[in-house]
């Protein structure tokens, strides 16, 4: 699949900037830091948005779309921001069997949105993870560090109730 | 030097160390098909399409990096290797649209000749296959990703042209060609060169077609158009013929358009004559009132593109002149339609162009003297040939034709603008002449010539030294644009085109594929064509042209530079943005 382009409005904060123009600044003589840069810049404001992404090619001078190609061939960079919480559903095997499935599709319905993206309130974001090493209690997903299990899809309103849907 | 002896095919040759199979071939006379490979630029071994056999290599050595070694055999065409290649060829085809009937490379396509060559026929593997929209956002190019085979030909040059806006995104069989964030091209700094044109193997990068506007324009009674040619075109069209590399079709070229139903033919020769004695007026202008310097040229909307967006502080150093081609054009809808009794608005102007980027500067803001656009259609070498194949016309068995006057004689400083130095070279003739005053016989600069990138040069006019930088393709430009910026340029006149060699190999002119544009010096070819004609020419300084001269004492009334020259000869650059 292709990565997914958010289209959240970018909510960046001066800090966030003075952040990170020090990290272009400590790595900019040199070009094939480039990845870490994202990294670290990434870390800075959880996600790789144009804007981030046009400081950092201009920083670091290389063309954009060079650090666009880098953005969506690594798995660990992402262009959606994570929203307040971070719901992050198990499709590994085990979870898989027991229909996590159709939970990750109803939390796609209930929010509206589609996995690794992110509300335009920017409260829920959603994507989908490899095994976390709770089988016993599959099938499992995460709302940021809280850990829920054994659910069908019709839990799905109550949690996200919770968290002020 | 330390050297490999090597066979290829059971032919001995001695290369030097560090060679690839390929280069090894090709010494010994040996063509390996290639799809990624391009000398210099790209070597990434992506493709696969090169493999050999070769001694002490495991499994198929990809001829292309593959490294030969002393004694090394290597065989070119076993059965295994073709079938290895014909098995390439299948993949590849799978996620391919295979719509050869309506597409634009056809019989001009490298995939489609080793589809040809292999026996091929695209029906072995069926399966994932992604649909891509067509990008035609941009006013010069089309992309089609359904034709791509991510040969990565297209990265390689843009970024070679430093501006790098295309690049291959995600991974796996999502992999694909594309803008950053999936922005439209239009939306991007492309610079509109079309140098990615020129290099795609297949038609998954084309210039926008526009002959549909230039047909129906020809078949409308009530319109009078004007085609007009640029230097450069007459050293190429041959080509899209089957004719030699460079070679001179001026005649030929003249008698096909007017066969296509043009109501006269010029020569846009006599616009870069008049864009000269505009640009050389202005420099001395600048040079005696202590204006910006170094001034810089603008005949080139890829160049003047580029500028705009990567150095927008900058542009008081550019010419205020429009192009040859706009000039042509404002002139032709002034004072020719103004000469000939007709509406402006009737007139269709046509560009016949080595350039795709010239399709945008029609549309540029300020280009319109007689209050509608100087020029309304410009084409490029391709498509003037793809119209010519329509007409029906047998171009090899037409006869030679002469241009329409009364704008169609130029100079042979005229010719020269389609390589790079050239403009350089004819400003250089006009301001010998005046500022000695003389009918000077001294006239070719040759440390102007030639086709480095970049070259300097200290000219002496009327004992005065001048320095002088020529830059071509936008890498070049940036070098040069660095050294201005920084203040540390002591140059008067710097010329720059935005493709590399100048307009000769521009991103509009006829196609030839990787292996010719590795072995065979192109540039030099269709650049003797045009260093030829000038020497061969009577006039060869742009303020002898009789069109100028005509125009000057009867038009703008005597002065270069004048108000009204000013009004429908000069433009505006407005300041642009990366993203
Ligand atoms: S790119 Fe080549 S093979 Fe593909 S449709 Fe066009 S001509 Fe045919
Ligand atoms: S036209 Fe030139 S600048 Fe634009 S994508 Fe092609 S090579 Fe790059
Ligand atoms: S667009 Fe053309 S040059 Fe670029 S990767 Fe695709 S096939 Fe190759
Ligand atoms: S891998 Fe050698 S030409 Fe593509």
């Amino acid at each position: 699949m292709q990565k997914k382009i958010s289209s959240n409005p970018f909510r960046g904060t001066p800090e966030q900037e003075a952040k990170l123009k020090e990290i272009i600044a400590a790595n900019k003589h040199d070009k094939s830091r480039l990845m870490g840069v994202m990294q670290e810049a990434q870390g800075v404001y959880g996600y790789l948005p144009i804007e981030v992404q046009n400081m950092i090619a201009e920083g670091m001078e290389v063309p954009l779309e060079k650090v666009f190609g880098v953005a969506t061939f690594y798995a660990q960079f992402s262009l959606s921001p994570k929203g307040d919480c971070n719901i992050s559903v198990c499709l590994g095997t085990a979870c898989y069997v027991k229909g996590s499935g159709d939970i990750y599709d109803e939390l796609q319905a209930e929010l509206g949105i589609g996995g690794d993206e992110c509300t335009p309130d920017g409260k829920f974001s959603l994507t989908a993870c490899r095994c976390i090493g709770a089988c016993g209690l599959a099938p499992v997903l995460t709302v940021n560090e809280e850990v829920y299990g054994r659910l069908t899809k019709d839990d799905v309103p109550t949690i996200l109730a919770k968290y002020g849907k | 030097m330390d050297m490999i002896n090597c066979k290829v095919n059971g032919i001995a040759v001695s290369v030097p160390k560090g060679s690839t199979i390929l280069e090894a071939a090709r010494a010994a006379g040996v063509e390996i098909p290639t799809l990624c490979y391009m000398k210099d630029i790209n070597a990434i071994g992506a493709c696969r399409i090169c493999v050999v056999e070769a001694t002490g290599a495991r499994g198929l050595a990809t001829a292309c990096v593959y490294p030969v070694a002393e004694g090394m055999e290597i065989k070119t065409n076993t059965e295994k290797v073709q079938q290895a290649r014909k098995t390439t060829l299948e993949l590849i085809l799978s996620t391919h649209d295979k719509k050869c009937l309506s597409c634009p490379r056809s019989t001009n396509c490298e995939l489609q000749k080793l589809c040809n060559d292999y026996g091929v026929t695209g029906t072995e593997f069926e399966g994932f296959k992604p649909e891509f929209a067509i990008d035609d956002s941009a006013p010069h190019l089309v992309r089609d990703n359904n034709k791509c085979i991510l040969c990565r030909r297209c990265v390689a040059v843009c970024r070679e042209q430093f501006v790098g806006i295309l690049g291959a995104n995600d991974r796996g069989i999502d992999t694909h060609i594309g803008q950053a964030f999936k922005l439209n091209l239009n939306d991007t700094p492309c610079i509109s060169c079309g140098q990615c044109t020129v290099v795609c193997p297949t038609g998954a990068l084309t210039e926008k077609d526009d002959t549909a506007q230039v047909w129906a324009a020809i078949n409308d009674p009530s319109k009078h158009v004007v085609m007009m040619t640029a230097p450069a075109v007459r050293a190429a069209l041959g080509e899209e013929f089957g004719g030699e590399i460079g070679k001179n079709v001026e005649g030929k070229m003249v008698a096909a358009i007017r066969r296509l139903g043009a109501d006269k033919v010029f020569d846009i020769d006599f616009g870069a004559d008049v864009t000269i004695v505009e640009e050389a007026t202005e420099l001395l202008g600048r040079i005696n009132n202590k204006g910006v310097l170094p001034m810089i040229t603008s005949c080139s909307p890829g160049w003047v593109r580029f500028i705009e967006q990567y150095y927008p502080d900058q542009l008081a150093h550019l010419s205020s002149c429009k192009s040859p081609m706009q000039m042509s054009g404002a002139i032709i809808k002034t004072y020719y339609a103004e000469k000939m009794g007709l509406d402006a608005k009737d007139i269709v102007v046509v560009g016949v162009m080595p350039c795709t980027a010239k399709k945008y500067e029609i549309k540029r803001a300020d280009e319109d003297a007689a209050g509608v656009p100087d020029v309304d259609v410009s084409i490029t070498t391709r498509e003037l040939a793809r119209m010519i194949k329509r007409q029906g016309l047998n171009f090899n068995a037409l006869p030679d034709e002469e241009f329409d006057s009364p704008l169609g004689e130029d100079t042979g400083a005229a010719v020269i603008f389609g390589t790079t130095g050239g403009v350089m070279e004819a400003a250089l003739r006009t301001a010998n002449d005046w500022l000695t005053g003389k009918d000077n016989t001294e006239i070719e600069f040759q440390a102007v010539r030639g086709a480095a990138s970049i070259k300097e040069a200290t000219v002496e006019i009327n004992g005065m030294p001048i320095k002088v930088a020529v830059a071509s393709g936008a890498k070049a430009a940036n070098e040069i644009m660095k050294k201005i910026a920084s203040g540390e340029a002591d140059w008067t006149f710097v010329e720059i085109m935005g493709c590399p060699g100048g307009c000769v190999t521009g991103g509009g002119q006829p196609i030839h594929p990787q292996y010719v544009r590795d072995t065979v010096d192109i540039h030099a070819l269709r650049s003797k064509a045009l260093y030829d004609a000038d020497e061969a020419a009577v006039l060869r300084k742009s303020h002898q042209s009789p069109v100028v001269k005509e125009l000057y004492e009867n038009y703008y009334k005597g002065e270069y530079g004048c108000h009204k020259a000013h009004h429908d000869l000069h433009t505006t650059y407005v300041p642009g943005k990366k993203f």
